[in-house]
């Protein structure tokens, strides 16, 4: 039993690996491009998958914990271990992205039919899934900065997958910069943390922080640092800038990971060093959290782009989970992550069966002006798409947050959380607020979408004829994730509609103490959210009525004019509708100071440095070296070494005289050396 | 006359003779005698020490030996000097020598 779950981890790591490989060096000449290869290996990891979560299940263990690890460097005193690190959490997560990924395969056998880089899109794939099963197996944080990067390059490949648009090709360029200014905290954390505790490995580092080894300013730095690589990879304020350009790559791929895993690896992180963050930095991360929320969902209100209403939508619900890590009720983050990961993938597969259907009917039409993501060129889509407008509903639903299903389960945790916490810090009352405003304008936002995309009149009506449902490649993901939005999937063996009480998620999650001294308790924190429940549903049921309400009013029966109230909101709308202005400031206060910066120092360096410096020591090296050259050919060759020859020749010709070929002459010299030497030896 | 001293004298006279014979000569075969010379003066010198130096006759013995070895070599190097003259149309071994530069 307990190796299993080992080598299951191994076979599951290395299966989309070995995929990857194959599709990158054969792929393009297996028959159908090798799809089955690639769709075949993540089907296997699914079912070893879930063969894990029904052995959890069963187990129904909440310490249950596996550990395996290796030695990867020796080098004397340091040493680096990697290694697997499979609990409850892990298997949970190991079951989202196997699903999810298998979905987005699926789903991109016909969504990405006929590209020209077929196979290379599904190779990436399964780099991508390969990485990501690292970051959820890793029980050190070396193997997880690994698998950190491998996940930003695969990102950087699939945003890019497109790249003969130049938006598309700058968007994997600005996901990736922007994850490596992320990465860069991560990296100071890790080495904060190596440097006081010696030791990657996190159960090392959670004895090394409760003994005291590591505390204080040092350990809230090394906290925040590891929380902005998670800012940057969840796409938090002020980080968040890539996310919603990252949508220029291939639908699927924003479904899978800029919507379900890559994103939520941030939070995972979290939730998985939660533990080490001292008071001071849960705060931090409680308002970036918050803040995100609340500011993601005010730009997602103007946005008529389809999949721009998802990301922003996206940025904000992983706010929510960072929030929820802040006060301290992680394990709804980490319940949130799970729902979420199934109604927003769903949701970004409804906008990709959108997408592919009015790419098909702008082409019948010949059109390739108009924007196939735009909403306004949308309306009236729910006759001709049954399925994917119901399955959009249920997780809009979801999303929005209304009881029975998934969405209102973790949201009204993570809420709860939320509200208990003020309770507890009452300075703190701005957490709660960002939390309940940025559930009502979700719901608002979100149904503004549903009601723009499959209701009312249709807005393009020579197009509606053409408008077909998906193949069932696409709609069969949509079916499962829908039904996976449902409530009653998270309340099991219980059928309790509101609240996640005595669920299997709840006995197999428990939530643990942090090992920081200063921390409220895991009880404490649980009884908290408990009394804050019933408030908290009370509201969250009320805020989001309040937004269903008012979508109804504006977009479905138009008794408000949402052009009248976008006047009237003045300035505000166009700071939402133009995403506070955030890619211009960047570029005006951050950017082309960058660039001027770098021109004057490349000026230095150019001017001076090399001009002078580099320059003046190749001037130097070249007269000394005319000089040794000199004194090398005058000297050396010269005297040294032509002259040895030369008296080698004069000794030689006068010598060859003697050589007459005479056998009589060398005779007399014979006769004359012994004369000689009688005459020597007689003295 | 029963002085060692005079023996040798002529022995080096002999040896002498033969030496200037050998390096002067152009001629293959007076060449050939000058070296029968120079024996004979060794020859001379073996049979002297025998005498008086007490040593019996060994100095015989070698001296024979000398003689039968100058006539096998006298009767080589006449056939060499035969085949020579075959070849070269001449015994003047300035002219006969074929390994010039």
């Amino acid at each position: 039993m307990d190796n299993i779950f080992i080598s299951y981890s191994l076979f599951i790591l290395f299966l989309p690996l070995a995929a990857f490989v194959i599709q990158i060096l054969v792929g393009k000449r297996l028959p159908r491009q090798g799809d089955w290869v690639s769709v075949g290996a993540i089907f296997i990891t699914l079912i070893l998958s879930i063969a894990m979560f029904v052995a959890m299940l069963l187990g129904d263990n909440p310490d249950f914990r596996q550990e395996a690890s290796f030695t990867w460097l020796d080098m004397g005193a340091f040493s680096i271990q990697l290694g697997f690190l499979v609990d409850n959490i892990t298997v949970i997560m190991l079951v989202v992205v196997a699903l999810i990924s298998t979905c987005t395969h699926v789903f991109s056998l016909k969504y990405l039919e006929g590209d020209i880089r077929y196979s290379r899109y599904f190779a990436y794939l399964g780099l991508f899934t390969f990485s990501m099963y690292g970051i959820v197996l890793a029980n050190n944080l070396v193997s997880m900065y690994m698998s950190w990067e491998l996940v930003g390059v695969s990102s950087y490949l699939l945003i890019g997958h497109w790249f003969e648009k130049d938006t598309a090709a700058d968007a994997a360029k600005k996901a990736f910069l922007t994850n490596r200014v992320g990465d860069i905290g991560f990296f100071i954390g890790i080495m904060l943390i190596y440097t006081a505790i010696g030791s990657f490995a996190f159960s090392d580092i959670f004895d090394g922080v409760a003994t005291g080894m590591l505390s204080g300013t040092t350990l809230t730095l090394a906290g925040v640092g590891l929380f902005i690589g998670a800012m940057a990879k969840s796409s938090q304020f002020p980080l968040h800038i890539w996310l919603p350009d990252a949508m220029e790559g291939p639908t699927p791929v924003s479904a899978l990971m800029h919507a379900a895993t890559m994103v939520a690896a941030g939070v995972y992180l979290a939730v998985r060093l939660f533990p080490l963050f001292t008071p001071e930095a849960l705060l931090v991360i409680a308002y970036v959290g918050g803040f995100t929320a609340l500011f993601a969902a005010t730009i997602a209100i103007t946005q008529n782009d389809i999949k721009k209403v998802l990301a922003y939508s996206t940025v904000s619900q992983l706010g929510y989970m960072i929030l929820a890590v802040g006060t301290g009720v992680y394990t709804a983050a980490f319940f949130h992550l799970l729902t979420h990961a199934m109604f927003k993938a769903n949701l970004f597969y409804g906008s990709g069966s959108v997408i592919h259907s009015m790419h098909h009917a702008l082409h019948e039409k010949r059109d390739h002006e108009t924007d196939a993501q735009d909403m306004r060129n949308m309306g009236g889509f729910k006759e001709k798409m049954p399925i994917t407008y119901w399955s959009m509903l249920v997780s809009t639903l979801a999303i929005a947050g209304v009881p029975l299903f998934s969405g209102f389960l973790s949201k009204d945790a993570i809420l709860a959380g939320t509200l208990s916490f003020a309770q507890h810090h009452p300075e703190h009352f701005l957490l709660p607020v960002f939390g309940f405003g940025a559930a009502a304008i979700t719901a608002f936002y979100m149904f503004r979408m549903m009601f723009m995309t499959f209701h009312g009149e249709p807005q393009m009506p020579e197009l509606i004829d053409d408008i077909h449902e998906s193949p069932k490649e696409m709609t069969g993901p949509l079916v499962l994730l829908g039904t996976l939005s449902v409530a009653i999937w998270y309340t099991l063996p219980h059928f309790n509609p509101i609240s996640t009480h005595e669920s299997w998620f709840t006995s197999l999650v428990q939530p643990v103490t942090a090992v920081v001294p200063g921390n409220l308790t895991a009880h404490a924190i649980e009884e908290g959210a408990h009394h804050a429940h019933n408030l908290a549903m009370g509201l969250s049921i009320g805020v989001a009525a309040l937004g269903i309400g008012l979508a109804v009013l504006m977009y479905l029966k138009k008794v408000l004019s949402a052009e009248t109230w976008g006047k009237r909101a003045g300035f505000m709308y166009d700071w939402s509708l133009n995403k506070y202005y955030f890619d211009e400031n960047y570029d005006k206060y951050l950017y082309q100071p960058t660039i001027r910066l770098a021109k004057k120092i490349a000026w230095i360096d150019w001017e001076l440095y090399d001009k002078y410096f580099i320059n003046g020591f190749g001037h130097v090296t070249a007269w000394a070296s005319r000089v040794t050259g000199k004194f090398d050919y005058d000297v050396i060759d010269q005297i040294l070494v032509d002259g040895t020859g030369r008296i080698t020749e004069i000794i030689g010709s006068r010598l060859k005289k003697i050589q007459t070929g005479k056998l009589q002459n060398y005779l007399l010299y014979v006769t004359a050396g012994v004369i000689v030497l009688m005459i020597i030896q007689s003295f | 006359m029963h002085d060692l001293n005079t023996y040798l004298f002529v022995a080096a006279i002999l040896f002498s003779f033969g030496v200037f014979g050998v390096m002067t000569r152009r001629n293959g075969i007076a060449i050939l005698m000058s070296v029968e010379l120079i024996l004979n003066a060794a020859n001379i010198n073996f049979i002297a020490f025998s005498r008086f130096g007490g040593m019996n006759l060994d100095g015989h013995v070698f001296a024979l030996l000398v003689i039968v070895l100058a006539a096998a070599e006298a009767a080589v190097a006449l056939a060499i000097i035969i085949n020579i003259y075959n070849n070269m149309n001449t015994i003047n071994i300035d002219e006969a020598s074929s390994m010039k530069e």
